[in-house]
C-alpha cells in the first residue's frame, strides 16, 4: 500500500511539474505575441508636423521627413512608418501631389491648336500636347478626338515648374467611354489597389466590373448593370472608411458576397 | 496692490481650451480651436491652381488668409465683410504661419486658409493663428513645424496669460479719471525652434517687463503645443 501510495505522490508531483510548465510556456508565448503586437501599433502612429519620430543615426530619413541635428522630424500629418532602417511618413489627408509615372484619369477641360488641358486634381496645369497621341488625328478639329468633359486615362510624363506633361503613348492609355467615374482621397489609393493589386482584383471578380484607378483618387467603373457599379462604388467606400483595418481584403470579400446575397 | 483675475485663475493659467481636427467635412483640412469663450474656425484648401493668373509666383506658392469675425460673434452685431482690422490681422496671419511652411513646393498655387471667428472673446486672432496652423497640418501640406499662438498681457503691476475680454478693458482711477491700464500682446512662436512669429504690443510696457512677457509667452505656448499634437493624433481616420 504505501510504495502505491509513493508512486501516486511522485505522478502527481510530476503532472504538476508538467502543467507548470505548461503554463509558462503559455505566457511567454503570450507575452511574445503581446510584444509582437505592441510593435505593430507603433509602426500605426500617427505624428504631427516637427515631431521628433525617431534620435541617432541608425534611421535614414525617408519620405516626408528630415533631418535636424542627430533628430529626425516628420514634416507632414500622417502615419509613421519604421521599416528596418528607413522611417518615413504616410499621409493621411491632402490634394493629389503629381509624381512623374502616375496614371491619373482628368478630364479635358480645354482646347488648345496643339493639344489639350486636362484637369487631373493636381496643384498645377496639365496639358496633352497633339505628339503625345498614337493615331491619326485631324489638326484641323481636334475636338473630334477628345472634346471638352471627354474624361481620359493618361500618364504624367514630366513635370516643370510652368505645369505637367501628360502623355497617351502606352497601353491602356486610352478614353473612357461610359461608366460611372467616382472621386476619393488620394491618400487611399493604395488601400483602394491593395497589394499587387489583390484589393482592385477581388472587386473586379466579385462585381464582373472593369475599374481603372488614378493616382490622383479619381476611379472609373463600368459593369454591365448599374446596379454592379454601384455595388463597386459601395465597396470602394467602405475601403476608404475603414483604410487601417488588417485583412480587409477579405471583409470586402464577404461584404461583396453578402451584397450580392440580397 | 495684487491683482484678482476675474474669472479666479492664477496669473500663468489659461482659460479652458478645446481643439478638434477634421470639423468641415468638403475642406482639405480643418479645425477648431478655443481660448474659453474666443472661438475660430478654420477651413484650409489647396495648394490649388491660382487664378487670376497674373498673382501666380512661378517659383513659390501664395499664402491666403482670411480672418473674420461673425456678426454673432460680438455682443453688438458686428457689420459683416473685411474691415481694416480684419485685414490687418488676416495680413499678420499669414506672416505668422508662412515660415513654417514649404511654399517652394508647390509653384503657382495658392493655399487659402478660412478663419472664421465664431465667438469672441479676447485673444481672437491667437485663437485662430493656434486653429490655422493645426488645420494646415490636417491639409497635408508639408511643414516644418506647427505654430502656437498665446496673449500675454500687463494688467496693472501683474503679467498674465491669455486675457478674457473682461481684463483687457481693466481701468484704474487716477485723479478721478478712467485710465486704461491693460497692455496686450499677441505672441506666436514655432513649436520646436521656439522662435517668434508674431508680436504686437496694444498699449505700453517697460523693457523689463517684455522679458518677463516673452518668458511666459514660451511657457504657456508648450503647454498648447502638446493640446494642438493631441488633437491632430486623435482625428479620425474615415476622413474620405
Amino acid at each position: 500500500m504505501e510504495k502505491e501510495t509513493k508512486k501516486k505522490k511522485i505522478k502527481k508531483e510530476k503532472e504538476t511539474k508538467k502543467e507548470i510548465t505548461k503554463e509558462i510556456k503559455r505566457e511567454t508565448k503570450k507575452k511574445e505575441t503581446k510584444e509582437e503586437v505592441k510593435i505593430e501599433k507603433k509602426k500605426r502612429q500617427i505624428v504631427a508636423p516637427g515631431e521628433v519620430i525617431a534620435t541617432g543615426t541608425q534611421f535614414l530619413p525617408g519620405e516626408n521627413t528630415r533631418r535636424e541635428d542627430k533628430d529626425i522630424l516628420a514634416t507632414r500629418f500622417g502615419l509613421l512608418e519604421k521599416s528596418e532602417k528607413l522611417i518615413k511618413v504616410i499621409p493621411l489627408s491632402g490634394v493629389y501631389i503629381p509624381r512623374v509615372g502616375n496614371t491619373v484619369i482628368g478630364q479635358v477641360f480645354d482646347i488648345s491648336f496643339n493639344g489639350w488641358m486636362v484637369n487631373i486634381l493636381a496643384p498645377s496645369s496639365a496639358f496633352l500636347t497633339l505628339a503625345e497621341c498614337s493615331g491619326y488625328i485631324n489638326k484641323n478639329d481636334l475636338a473630334e478626338h477628345y472634346n471638352f468633359g471627354d474624361n481620359i486615362v493618361t500618364k504624367i510624363k514630366s513635370i516643370k515648374s510652368k505645369g505637367i506633361d501628360l502623355t497617351m503613348k502606352e497601353r491602356g492609355l486610352r478614353k473612357l467611354e461610359g461608366g460611372m467615374i467616382i472621386s476619393i482621397n488620394p491618400t487611399r489609393v493604395p488601400r483602394i489597389i491593395g497589394r499587387a493589386g489583390s484589393m482592385v482584383n477581388t472587386i473586379k471578380g466579385e462585381t464582373g466590373c472593369s475599374i481603372t484607378v488614378g493616382q490622383n483618387g479619381i476611379i472609373w467603373i463600368k459593369g454591365t448593370s448599374v446596379e454592379d457599379e454601384l455595388l463597386a462604388k459601395k465597396a470602394i467606400e467602405l475601403i476608404t472608411k475603414k483604410p487601417f483595418i488588417e485583412g480587409l481584403t477579405n471583409k470586402i470579400k464577404e461584404f461583396l458576397i453578402k451584397e450580392k446575397k440580397k | 496692490m495684487t491683482y484678482k483675475r476675474p474669472d479666479k485663475r492664477e496669473y500663468d493659467e489659461m482659460r479652458k481650451i478645446e481643439a478638434k481636427v477634421g470639423i468641415i467635412k468638403r475642406a482639405d483640412g480643418s479645425a477648431l480651436f478655443s481660448f474659453g469663450n474666443s472661438k475660430a474656425i478654420v477651413a484650409v484648401y489647396g495648394p490649388r491652381k491660382l487664378y487670376p493668373q497674373h498673382l501666380q509666383n512661378p517659383q513659390k506658392c501664395l499664402l491666403r488668409c482670411y480672418y473674420d469675425l461673425a456678426s454673432f460673434s460680438v455682443a453688438e452685431r458686428k457689420r459683416p465683410g473685411p474691415s481694416r482690422r480684419s485685414t490687418e490681422i488676416s495680413y499678420v496671419t499669414a506672416n505668422a504661419l508662412k515660415p513654417v511652411i514649404d511654399l517652394e513646393a508647390f509653384p503657382g498655387s495658392v493655399i487659402d486658409v478660412y478663419i472664421l471667428i465664431i465667438q469672441a472673446d479676447a485673444s481672437t486672432r491667437c485663437a485662430g493663428i493656434n486653429a490655422a496652423s493645426m488645420a494646415l497640418a490636417h491639409a497635408g501640406i508639408p511643414m516644418k513645424e506647427l505654430v502656437t499662438s498665446v496673449s500675454i498681457g500687463k494688467i496693472g503691476d501683474a503679467i498674465v496669460a491669455d486675457l478674457a475680454k473682461e481684463e483687457e478693458d481693466y481701468t484704474i482711477k487716477k485723479d478721478g479719471k478712467e485710465m486704461k491700464a491693460a497692455t496686450d500682446i499677441p505672441f506666436a512662436f514655432l513649436s520646436r525652434s521656439e522662435k517668434i512669429s508674431l508680436m504686437q504690443l496694444d498699449g505700453k510696457i517697460s523693457y523689463d517687463d517684455l522679458k518677463k512677457a516673452i518668458k511666459l509667452a514660451r511657457k504657456t505656448s508648450k503647454k498648447i503645443v502638446e493640446i494642438q499634437e493631441q488633437a491632430l493624433k486623435k482625428v479620425k481616420e474615415d476622413k474620405t
